[in-house]
């Protein structure tokens, strides 16, 4: 049932006219799975989705789905879905023709196609909506068509772009929801591209962190969000405190170093050491720094301390001591609460 | 200040309905010369003119020429549109300008150029080469007023029907064309009533015989002063403004001129 190889990037390279975009990209979907694409705008992720619906020719590489090479294969023959970020309606055509219109390509009967869009329109809850044009209806019941128009034709994939970002907050989080729900219930293997951390995470049951045009890291989300391999992928994960550890001490993105005794001795060459704003101690421990800025933000405090190993940020409870600006303070890097990232991690300015 | 603006605001509508009202009044001029203020009504020459073989023969000419050349226009106007604003190919810009041409371009220019290089060459019957003169006369006005609602139409909507199954043609098909419809109008009445008045390019290629309404009105307005071309002026100028009205209701033409 499950196959692993059900998608399989092979060293999928994609440009746009001279500038390359994504470089030797490779990975697998197995059937049934969602897998997040997650990256900053420019990483190359809808360039990526857009190549695998056949929308733009690789340059180089090749696509396969269901143990067929589809690399060559025009969109309209893939069997792939896509709900578009913008929804794509067709203006002209109520919401239950605008289902209707996959399956009548697909010759289906116009009893069968009754049945089937009734069945799809009640399964996003617009079942009294099918006569509406898409311009009478709110932007979350568009969202819903776009996917019901998707879905309704069963496709062997179906690719999402940034398909909640158009939303209010709290619709967005309904639909994230039933979008979870509805990918459980049918079992179909989905792609979903996003640049929001938290929907990734919610949503997929492997996320793909991308930058640059190639995958940083794939794994589940616990793993990458407790386990981040990257520097880069630390920081979209809320690890705001990056520094490169080596021979027993702490190295900042201003070059300077600090001894850090915290851990074991880090002989093993050159490797770094990432920690939350949360996870930083205040009031105790052998760093020294000076606050900086303060924002209170309800249930916590945020404090950006400057310190010698240049800006760190740190969160505490609303209920601990406070501390005013301008204080020297000692702090403390708990070595516990560090993520450790993979050697050729430097400490990387972000973006 | 508001006087003066009044009186402004005043001078150019005489301007602009001045002449048109003498045409008007002349038109129902009951004697035999073409005059202002008419000095007895009466319905004489507007029958005269609905009476007249070579007006009724220039009157079918005119017409259908004016539809087969917007219509050839719109064959060709459409598919040009769609690949100068879908694929936005290199020169995209040349082409365009290419294009526009013979609307900078004098009529008379076009007329003769089309007379001397293609028609005589190629001894072209009258009646083609007027409708290839038209064609050309109309195909910016076609491509710009498609081009228009292509623009307005997103590009993902076409997308989103190909991943739905259709092949490119048939998304051209079933979702371009019902939604650029208005504009596909426009472009028709638009490039009906230029056909329909021109004058410059179609004086070089009218034959013996063969004349459009305009070539007819003029040619007999040198033979005969009488008050016959102001009944006839009066009865297309309602016959545009009536086609001008009910496309402005229907489609709101003035958003793409």
């Amino acid at each position: 049932m499950s196959d692993p190889d059900y998608l399989t990037l092979d060293r999928l390279t994609l440009a746009h006219d001279a500038s390359v975009v994504v470089s030797s990209l490779e990975f697998r979907v197995a059937r049934g799975e969602m897998v997040a694409l997650l990256g900053p705008s420019g990483c190359g992720k809808t360039t990526t989705m857009r190549a695998i619906a056949g929308l733009l020719a690789p340059r180089s590489g090749s696509i396969r789905l269901d143990g067929r090479d589809i690399t060559h294969v025009s969109p309209n023959r893939r069997g792939i879905g896509l709900v578009f970020q913008s929804y794509a309606l067709f203006p002209h055509l109520s919401v239950a023709e605008n289902l209707a219109f996959g399956l009548r390509l697909r010759k289906t009967s116009d009893h069968e196609i009754a049945e089937k869009v009734t069945t799809m329109l009640a399964t996003v809850g617009l079942q009294d909506l099918g006569r509406r044009l898409p311009r009478e209806l709110s932007g979350g019941q568009q969202q819903r068509v776009a996917l019901a128009r998707a879905i309704v034709v069963q496709p062997r994939l179906l690719l999402l772009d940034e398909p909640l970002s158009n939303l209010d907050a709290n619709l967005r989080l309904e639909m994230r929801g039933e979008l979870r729900r509805l990918q459980r219930s049918l079992g179909m293997t989905m792609i979903y591209v996003t640049h929001d951390q938290t929907e990734a995470l919610a949503l997929a049951d492997r996320v793909a962190v991308m930058r640059a045009g190639k995958i940083e890291q794939i794994a589940d989300p616990e793993t990458i969000f407790r386990k981040p391999s990257t520097s880069f992928v630390a920081r979209f994960m809320g690890f705001d405190n990056v520094f490169a550890a080596r021979d027993g001490m702490l190295e900042g993105p201003n070059g300077r170093k600090v001894p850090y005794a915290g851990g074991p001795s880090v002989a093993a060459g050159y490797v770094a050491l990432a920690w939350r704003p949360r996870d930083v101690t205040l009031g105790a421990g052998s760093h020294r720094g000076r606050i900086v800025v303060t924002a209170y933000l309800g249930e916590s405090v945020e404090y950006l301390l400057d310190t010698p190993l240049g800006e760190i940020k740190v969160m505490a409870d609303s209920s601990a001591p406070r501390y005013a600006p301008g204080s020297e303070i000692m702090f403390d890097l708990p070595f516990a609460k560090a993520a450790p990232l993979g050697a050729g991690a430097p400490a990387e300015k972000s973006e | 200040m508001r006087a003066i603006g009044r009186i402004v605001l005043g001078v150019a509508f005489l301007f602009l309905i001045g002449p048109f009202a003498v045409i008007v009044a002349a038109a129902f001029h009951g004697g035999d010369t073409l005059t202002f203020p008419p000095n007895h009504l009466s319905m004489r020459w507007i029958m005269e003119v609905l009476a007249n073989r070579n007006f009724q023969t220039s009157f079918v000419l005119s017409i259908v020429l004016a539809i087969a050349a917007t219509l050839a226009a719109l064959a060709l106007g459409v598919p040009a549109a769609y690949a100068l604003v879908r694929y936005r190919p290199r020169g995209a810009g040349a082409i365009r300008g290419l294009l526009g041409s013979p609307v900078v371009v004098s009529g008379l220019v076009v007329g003769l150029a089309l007379l001397h290089y293609v028609v005589v060459p190629l001894d072209l019957p009258v009646t083609i080469a007027l409708f290839v003169a038209h064609t050309a006369i109309l195909l910016p006005y076609a491509v710009r007023v498609v081009s228009a609602s292509l623009v307005n139409l997103r590009v993902d909507i076409e997308e989103a029907a190909v991943l739905l199954g259709a092949s490119r043609l048939t998304a051209f098909r079933l979702i371009v064309l019902p939604n650029i419809r208005n504009g596909l109008l426009a472009a028709f009445v638009l490039g009906f009533i230029t056909s329909f008045n021109e004058v410059p390019a179609s004086l070089f290629l009218t034959g013996p015989g063969i004349r459009t309404l305009p070539i007819e009105m003029m040619l007999s307005m040198e033979l005969v002063y009488d008050p016959s071309i102001a009944a006839l002026s009066t009865l297309l100028t309602l016959g545009t403004l009536i086609m001008v009205l009910a496309s402005e209701r229907l489609l709101g033409l003035s958003r793409y001129v």
